[in-house]
């Protein structure tokens, strides 16, 4: 690599870090009134909340579309965050809520993530039968699963038991802002043990971009990495959904916007700097959003609007080429 | 070819209708079917002020979604667009949550009319992001409409935060039809005269989607011909959303179905798409009274489901066909 690319790179990677520690240091500090032992120990979990869905996201996203080879589909347009919600109604549903109250959370999330695992591999097989190359169809057929999970949780949410609603309700619907702490601790584990399979296979995976054919003709193992990888992908978006809800698109703009900051292919490269935009997005974004414009539960919004434009954007111009 | 359509399936489909009718007037919390037919007690009452204009709102309401999605696979030359996956149905969202802002008195009729031109602009900007999509996948005709639809949403979820309107907005994301009583469904005979207008210009609708060319050629004004149809298709979405809320799909499977039996002749097949979307829609209602009786299951969440599913089996059965 030529030295002023590394350079370039390195500069990148420093800024978006710097960015990244200035959010969480305001997002922990501005606008403190009153006790400050309380509030940073109650700011506290949410940042690590936030910290840790936005590693998630990006890591899972990028690595997905590694996967899949373009980058338009992330986890969550392909629906699998809403299968996850429909997954934890479905168990309220038919277990009722005494059941699903009475197991362990933790012990209870470790089985809705093994079930995702397969159910998301099932749906993926289903999108990419030998059609990996038609995008459009891949694409519309994981917003459609969504729309259908989606419409299935709220079906199943009409007919389920009013108690059972209330407790599902504590469990499914965290938000940006109402993080769920009980499975901070799990979650960030979770990644952590992700970051520590993805680390040995970052050079494979830099094959696999170029194809699976050529990757396997290089003498990689493309079946079981891509297993894998798509394995993790499964765990991580369970942990960020269980943490705060569906994202739709928050993969697919930090993602992306880490594509064309960094000069450079490589998953050593732009990992870093993807998952430092998450935390920059996410963190210092509700802070902006919450604390000095006051608009406490717009960043979803905001980040479907952005995340919508671009996503139009980048449909156009795969199209034209 | 034949020239009437079959007549078994006509039949079939209006006698199903005719049943549906019947089932509506009879299905519903607090009241047994055999009161409300001996007229006992308050079933007179229930019958005029609830069960009948409920009935009629879902078959106008069906049957103008039905007949506003197939206009617009003419307009826009694709199978898979339709009111709600045009953006029509957010902008006219977009429409109603700037009436409450604006004119926070104004009357039903004054919601409807700006809900109508801002359904009306956003379709058109929809057909206009068509025609710079490069020539590619059909499929990529709906994917845009989606997303554009989700950018409308977005928009008015802002404002509607913004302003502290959400909970007046929720109301549209979901069809639902238990709010229908004598005297807040009038409007939607609106709906009547439009599926008339759109089946007196059926020929020319036809020929329409094939293509501007074609239609120019055998004299057609074209952009007056597309304008006409966006224009009933925006006055109906925002008739339906305005009255009831969103019931997506209808205008996606209906039309698909009756083309794959029909063809696309829309002097023959334009009123089995009307019958065929009002048949979906109060089959759909009459069942969510059903599910959890004396509850309701609102119309939006079960086609949503439906739909949903039948949009899926319709983009993975093309595969078999011309692609």
């Amino acid at each position: 690599m030529p030295p002023d690319r590394a350079r370039a790179i390195r500069r990148v990677t420093m800024i978006v870090t710097l960015l990244a520690v200035l959010s969480a240091l305001a997002f922990m500090t501005v606008g403190v009134r009153g006790s400050w032992g309380f509030v940073l120990a109650h700011r506290g979990i949410r940042l690590a909340a936030l910290v840790t869905v936005a590693y998630a996201i990006a890591l899972s996203t990028v690595l997905f579309q590694t996967l899949t080879g373009n980058r338009i589909l992330t986890p969550a347009v392909m629906g699998f965050d809403a299968l996850f919600i429909l997954l934890q109604t479905a168990l309220v549903t038919t277990l009722g809520a005494t059941a699903t109250g009475a197991l362990d959370p933790r012990l209870l999330f470790a089985a809705e993530c093994l079930v995702m695992v397969g159910l998301s591999g099932l749906l993926f097989r289903l999108l990419f039968r030998g059609e990996g190359g038609n995008l459009p169809l891949v694409v519309l057929s994981g917003l459609l699963f969504g729309a259908l999970f989606r419409s299935l949780s709220s079906f199943l949410q009409r007919i389920m038991d009013p108690n059972d609603f209330l407790v599902l309700q504590g469990r499914a619907f965290a938000s940006f802002n109402v993080v769920d702490p009980t499975l901070i601790g799990v979650a960030a584990l979770l990644a952590l043990a992700a970051t520590a399979i993805v680390l040995p296979r970052l050079s494979a995976l830099d094959v696999l971009v170029l194809g699976r054919d050529r990757a396997t003709g290089l003498g990689i193992d493309t079946t079981q990495l891509s297993a894998t990888i798509f394995a993790l992908v499964a765990v991580l978006v369970s942990a960020s959904t269980t943490l705060v809800g569906p994202t739709t698109f928050f993969g697919l703009l930090v993602a992306n916007l880490a594509y064309l900051m960094v000069p450079s292919a490589r998953h050593a490269d732009v990992l870093p700097v993807a998952i430092g935009l998450a935390v920059v997005t996410l963190v210092g974004g509700q802070m902006l959003l919450e604390r000095v414009l006051g608009f406490g539960t717009a960043l979803s919004i905001v980040i479907d609007f952005v995340g919508g434009v671009v996503f139009l954007f980048i449909l156009f111009r795969t199209g034209r080429r | 070819m034949n020239a009437s359509p079959r007549p078994l399936l006509v039949c079939a489909i209006f006698v199903a209708t005719a049943v549906l009718i019947a089932a509506s007037l009879v299905t519903g919390g607090g009241y047994a079917w055999s009161d409300v037919l001996a007229m006992e007690g308050d079933g007179a009452l229930v019958l005029a002020a609830s069960r009948v204009p409920r009935t009629l709102a879902l078959l106008l309401s069906g049957a103008g979604l039905a007949v506003s999605g197939i206009l617009m696979q003419m307009i826009a030359r694709n199978r898979f667009v339709e009111p709600s996956t045009a953006g029509t149905v957010e902008s006219a969202g977009l429409g109603i949550l700037l009436t409450l802002l604006l004119m926070p008195g104004a009357p039903v009729v004054v919601r409807m009319l700006i809900a109508a031109m801002v359904a009306l602009a956003g379709s058109a900007l929809f057909l206009m992001l068509l025609s710079r999509l490069p020539l590619g996948s059909a499929l990529m005709v709906p994917l845009v409409g989606i997303m554009l639809g989700g950018i409308f949403d977005a928009v008015t979820s802002f404002l509607a935060y913004r302003f502290d309107l959400l909970q007046s907005i929720g109301a549209f994301g979901s069809g639902d039809f238990s709010i229908v009583l004598r005297g807040r469904y009038e409007f939607l005979w609106i709906i009547a005269a439009l599926v008339a207008a759109a089946y007196a210009t059926a020929a020319r609708f036809t020929i329409l989607g094939m293509g501007e060319a074609v239609a120019i050629g055998v004299g057609l004004n074209y952009r007056r011909l597309v304008a006409f149809g966006l224009i009933i298709v925006s006055v109906v979405t925002a008739v339906v959303v305005v009255t009831v809320g969103a019931v997506p799909f209808v205008g996606l499977i209906v039309p698909n179905v009756v083309s794959l039996i029909l063809g696309d002749d829309l002097r023959r097949s334009l009123p089995i798409v009307a019958t065929g979307g009002a048949l979906l829609v109060l089959g759909s209602d009459v069942g969510g009274r059903l599910i959890i009786a004396p509850y309701e299951i609102p119309v939006g969440t079960i086609m949503g489901v439906i739909g949903s599913l039948g949009f899926l089996v319709l983009i993975f059965g093309r595969r078999g066909h011309a692609t």
